[in-house]
């Protein structure tokens, strides 16, 4: 990642030792952020009308004309921009509040807990969890009639998908909350929170008011970027659109995607005008959350100087029912699915299946073991690509000394800022040029693109963190600096090399657009299946889908946590004859 | 050792140019067999929408019986949408990969042919060198050579045959209504219990279609390319429109996906009606346990519209013989038969009865119909498509009206 | 010229930023003797000790050179240098045995029988010796610390740095770990550098002391 680094005089002599391992850094740059750069160009050129291939040889307008011509497209991207922003300040309003205020109590335990598994679920999993919960056939409408609302059809209201995009800010949420929440905790290793509250609830603070005024503004710099990637994420996604709005109301994204698909090949000029249009949104809703800031710190020092001791009365409950009932309604769509994995009739109004049946796991498991075997082999592979670079570019970051800026940290978030499909539309270009559209190669680059960045977002603290004395001890005990990172850092670093592995495979599970575009219908996976039948598919095949994209993450993270136990155990009882 | 090796394949080859020569002209047999060989070992990768497990498993079949009998690998790409071929050829002509290419056949039809054609992006003609193509009496049946009006001209070979019909629930409902208008009057007297997918889903726009035929005074006019009297013609459908949308389900403000999504519906009840282009999809989604056994199938008084979906091989194919075997092999008696059994997948065969010899009409006689599926008899008239250019302006024209 | 057996800093000075920690300093270390560096926080002690045994972070400048036993080893990467180095904490690997946490000292080359029997005789000399297969946690502090000095010695190294490993400990036991280091240290004949805070240190280490300054 150390592109753009704080130079040192003496980084020459200390780096000599590792020769090869300096190329990693600018090799895993080349490779991540190479493609993305010609697939925005790719992108950029038949938004001005020029694609050879489809006749467009010269550079006109007429894309944009055609972009603003079609009916709803403001509606569509004032949808996309509201319901990111809406999306994302409850998340980032959730999160903070309950952190605040809840911090070291019973609750705070409860939610990590609960939150960090939900963490792996996929975007598009718990969206079609949300969307059979929520819709008016769906389980809490089933769970109350017919008995309390005397119907025996669906209610004819649009609960889940709706035209509004309430549906969607609600899955949004359920799923940015772990995440931010997360990335909170880590941040807060790094500011000195207990001092800081010590002294605040001495001089009389509560504990939500003393954190708010006294951490959180130490805290919010670290945390900025990956808020920044929510939003970019919420005002971009496709895949939780594409099950969470009705089709006559969708966001840009959608749009795109559907101009993108549309057999009239032409409609692909206005898809790269729209996808543009995506990245100035992206922009926008950046724009907007800076000056909210703003106003908000404004807001705050106002508050800070008042010297309010206490928070205002309700918030706190408000904030733990909010948490509650993001976590409750995204476990019960789960619950949801798998009940249905196991379903064979499970009509309206039952509240349980008629009739049971193992044939999904059994003899129609056949319809999902190519989609299985995809994403098991994809995620495994760019997961431990992603995780060799990373490795390596933290190794060669302690052999030179060189720390990456923060400007290169930004580079690390530009595949998760750039929307999504703004640039994988060119890239799919660019693979065909190579000749790996469609095929592995391509499939595990795109997914690497996503992986990378979390890796090294997960890998990075624990690295560094790493007592450096231990391997100056190795050093000096004779071994070379191979031997001390094989056999010293890797061991230590065990846990955190598998979780971020783990970390890793869940962000490839989850992935929609870069399978869609790099698999050329060619390689589907679990998701990919999962939200092409999102619409009106058999909610038993979308049920073992949804179950198998969910367990997958959770089975590596089960590995993470054991496999470092039970190799240390080996270790200190498996060699009796010292 | 009676025979050097060259030996052998020499009389071979020349007792399989007997055998074809008693059932074609020399050329082509002599054409054929050359391709044949070339298939063998050859991977098909064969672009078909993906979405429907039962065509899924067909598909498996076929790979299956192709691999025995001509050593033809067929791997299923499986697409979300058609488009998304025919945009990996368009890219790959961008990309100068002229030949090579990695769709080797697209299953196709309608707009995404006559996207293909127009851009000169597939090869061919192919139909007169697959020797299965004599089994389709093309003159009493001149519909399959008509993609949606535009003329196949060989570059695509049919392979199966698709009818609206509506499916309900005899359980609910004891008598369907028979036409648009009926269906209007309907869903006027039960709000909510009426929907269609919203156009350019193709379900949607055949709906539009058929509501049109019934509604326009010159039916005729919609084999024509439309022109200046777009206008006139399709004002009785926008004043049919205006009239049902309000009493749609959801009030028209939302819209299933496809079939699928109808049958959902249909079967939790939300709905009346579900489309399918299937005529044995009923029977198929019982047996799956996606509709209770009371489902039924009925089509309008005046005939239901009707066309054929066709399999393709782009002009950049790597594996053109591959594929002209697979498509040749789509068009036997036992790959058509056993996809229009119900338990299989439930289309229709393009192939005329007449032309196959008694053991290959045997198999269609043998087939079991669901117990919701008509028979050929009470399937009715079946209307051609109108010709593209009005469906165009209309989906255009309703997402305008309707569509946010 | 007689080759130098011990350890010898010539004019060797560190700087960061184009600031000096203290001034260019010259000094040799026999073999079997300890020489003590005293100095205030922030003097530059540790550091010092970390240029010699080639572990510098690269945002320091070196200049002078350092011998080891008649060898520069001034632009030497760390494992070839053989300069052993104990640090406050242990540093016990807490993936590995007591016994692999040993084996980890020893040299390469050596065969298994050979190798098992100088750990076990290490254990012993430890007084440590049914504790091989033991997880490192489980060890008192002053069995912790005598493992690891007992590793670092396993190296065979030339020389013996000390940044100030006692200091943890609690005064009873840093008395009798004292003497356990220097004693090996003398009986290895290995020049020593001790880096300490500690007045008593100096004074047991019995050989000349430095005061760090700019």
């Amino acid at each position: 990642m150390a592109v753009d680094v704080i130079p040192s005089k003496a980084g020459a002599r200390a780096g000599r030792q590792g020769l090869g391992i300096r190329c990693a850094p600018p090799l895993t740059l080349l490779i991540f952020l190479g493609p993305v750069a010609a697939g925005l160009i790719g992108t950029l050129l038949p938004a001005f009308g020029y694609l050879p291939a489809l006749g467009g040889d010269q550079l006109s307008l007429d894309p944009w004309r055609a972009l603003a011509r079609y009916p709803g497209v403001e509606t569509a991207a004032l949808r996309s921009l509201m319901t990111g922003l809406i999306a994302t300040g409850l998340s980032v309003a959730l999160v903070l509040y309950f952190i605040a205020a809840f911090h070291g109590t019973a609750w705070f335990q409860w939610a990590r807990t609960v939150l960090a598994p939900l963490l792996s679920i996929p975007h598009a999993a718990m969206a079609m969890g949300l969307a059979f919960l929520l819709a008016p056939s769906g389980w809490i409408v089933r769970l109350i009639s017919p008995w309390a609302t005397g119907f025996d059809r669906p209610p004819d209201l649009a609960l889940a998908p709706d035209p509004y995009g309430w549906s969607l800010v609600l899955a949004l949420v359920i799923k940015e909350v772990p995440f931010l929440f997360l990335m909170t905790m880590g941040a807060l290793g790094q500011v000195p929170a207990q001092k800081s509250m010590q002294i605040a609830q001495s001089l009389g603070y509560d504990r939500a008011t003393g954190w708010l005024k006294t951490v959180l503004p130490q805290l919010y710099g670290q945390i900025r970027l990956p808020i920044f990637a929510v939003l970019a994420f919420s005002v971009s996604v496709v895949d939780v659109a594409l099950i969470l709005t009705v089709t006559p109301s969708p966001t840009l994204g959608v749009l795109i995607l559907r101009w993108a698909n549309d057999p009239d090949l032409s409609q692909n000029f206005v898809a790269a005008a729209g996808a543009c249009i995506q990245c100035l949104l992206v922009l926008l809703a950046i724009a907007i959350w800076v000056m909210g800031e703003r106003f908000i710190s404004w807001l705050g020092l106002a508050w800070i100087r008042k010297g309010n001791r206490r928070a205002p009365h309700g918030v706190k409950q408000l904030t733990l029912t909010g948490m509650s009932l993001a976590a409750g309604l995204g476990i019960a769509g789960l619950m949801g699915l798998v009940i249905w994995s196991f379903a064979k009739r499970w009509r309206f109004p039952d509240s349980l299946p008629s009739v049971w049946s193992l044939d999904n796991w059994g003899r129609g498991f056949a319809r999902v073991a190519e989609p299985l075997a995809t994403t098991l082999w994809v995620g495994l592979a760019a997961a431990g690509v992603a995780l060799i670079l990373v490795i390596l570019c933290l190794e060669a970051e302690q052999r030179t000394g060189r720390r990456p800026t923060h400007r290169a940290l930004w580079l690390l978030y530009l595949p998760l800022i750039v929307p999504q499909i703004a640039f994988l539309f060119g890239a799919q270009i660019l693979m065909v040029v190579v000749g790996i559209d469609g095929h592995w190669a391509g499939l595990i680059w795109a997914h690497l693109l996503f992986v990378l960045p979390y890796i090294f977002l997960s890998l990075s603290d624990p690295y560094r963190a790493l007592d450096s004395r231990y391997a100056r001890t190795a050093a000096c005990l004779g071994a070379s600096p191979w031997r001390v990172f094989r056999q010293v850092k890797m061991p230590m670093l065990l846990r955190p090399i598998l979780i971020a592995f783990a970390v890793g495979f869940a962000v490839s599970v989850g992935e929609y657009l870069p399978t869609v575009f790099a698999g050329a219908g060619r390689l589907t996976t679990l998701t990919t299946e999962a939200v092409a039948l999102a619409g009106g598919g058999d909610r038993r095949l979308i049920g073992t889908l949804v179950v198998l994209q969910s367990i997958l993450p959770l089975i590596l993270f089960a590995i993470a946590a054991a496999a470092p136990f039970l190799i240390r155990r080996a270790a200190f009882t498996g060699k009796k004859r010292l | 050792m009676l025979f050097t090796r060259g030996g052998l394949k020499k009389i071979m080859l020349a007792m399989g140019l007997l055998a074809a020569f008693q059932l074609t002209p020399p050329a082509q047999a002599q054409e054929w067999s050359q391709i044949e060989q070339k298939a063998r070992g050859q991977t098909v990768y064969w672009n078909a929408w993906g979405g429907d497990e039962a065509i899924n498993a067909y598909i498996r079949w076929v790979g299956e019986r192709v691999a025995e009998d001509y050593g033809v690998t067929v791997e299923h790409v499986k697409l979300a949408d058609t488009a998304d071929a025919v945009r990996k050829v368009v890219a790959e002509k961008s990309a100068g990969r002229n030949d090579g290419g990695s769709v080797d056949l697209i299953w196709i039809n309608g707009e995404n042919f006559k996207a293909m054609k127009d851009q000169a992006l597939l090869h061919g003609p192919i139909t007169d060198t697959l020797p299965n193509y004599a089994l389709i009496d093309t003159k009493a049946n001149p519909a399959v050579e008509l993609d949606f009006t535009i003329p196949t001209e060989g570059l695509e070979s049919p392979w199966g045959q698709a009818k609206l019909v509506f499916i309900y629930d005899s359980a609910v409902l004891q008598d369907p209504p028979k036409t648009m208008i009926a269906l209007q009057a309907y869903a006027l007297a039960h709000p909510g219990r009426v929907t269609y997918p919203a156009p350019p889903q193709f379900l949607g726009t055949t709906f539009l279609k058929q509501a049109l035929y019934e509604v326009v005074e010159t039916p005729d006019a919609l084999l024509q390319p439309a022109g200046d009297n777009f206008e006139s013609v399709t004002a009785p459908l926008w004043a049919y429109l205006d009239k049902i949308h309000p009493a749609l389900w959801r009030e028209g403000r939302d819209y299933p996906d496809g079939d699928d999504a109808l049958i959902r519906l249909l079967d939790e009840g939300a709905v009346d009606f579900a489309l399918s282009f299937h005529p044995g999809r009923a029977s198929s989604a019982i047996t799956q346990g996606l509709l209770p056994d009371t489902a039924r199938t009925f089509v309008l008084d005046g005939g239901t519209i009707g066309n054929t979906h066709y399999v393709a091989v782009p002009y950049n194919a790597a594996h053109k013989e591959g594929a002209m075997v697979l498509a040749n092999f789509l068009l036997s008696p036992e790959a058509q038969a056993q996809k229009q059994d119900p338990d299989i997948w439930g289309d229709m065969t393009v192939l005329t009865m007449d032309k196959l010899a008694p053991e290959g009409r045997a198999l269609f006689d043998a087939l079991p119909r669901g117990i919701a599926t008509l028979s050929p008899a009470k399937l009715g008239p079946t209307l051609p498509e109108p010709h593209p250019s009005w469906m165009t302006q209309i989906e255009n024209k309703w997402l305008e009206r309707y569509g946010s | 010229m007689t080759v130098p057996e011990g350890l010898t800093l010539n004019q060797v000075s560190l700087s960061i930023g184009g600031n000096s920690l203290f001034a260019p300093l010259s000094l040799y270390v026999p073999p079997g003797q300890v020489t003590t560096i005293m100095g205030a926080s922030g003097s530059g002690k540790s550091t010092l000790l970390s240029a010699i045994c080639g572990t510098l972070d690269p945002a320091f400048t070196l200049k002078g050179a350092i011998g080891l036993k008649g060898r520069d080893i001034t632009g030497l990467p760390p494992h070839t240098r053989r300069a052993g180095i104990l640090f406050q904490d242990d540093l016990l690997f807490p993936h590995l045995s007591v016994a692999d946490n040993l084996a980890f000292g020893l040299p390469v080359g050596l065969d298994r029988r050979e190798r098992q029997d100088r750990i076990r005789a290490a254990l012993v000399d430890a007084g440590l010796e049914d504790f091989g297969a033991r997880n490192p946690a489980t060890l008192s502090g002053g069995q912790r610390a005598r493992i690891a000095c007992l590793r670092a010695l396993l190296a065979d190294p030339d020389a013996l740095l000390l940044d100030e490993p006692f200091s943890k400990l609690d005064s009873q036991l840093r008395d009798r770990f004292r003497q356990f280091v220097f004693d090996h240290a003398s009986a290895q004949k290995l020049p020593v550098l001790l880096v300490t805070h500690d007045p008593e240190d100096a004074e047991k280490a019995k050989g000349t002391t430095i005061h760090l300054t700019l």
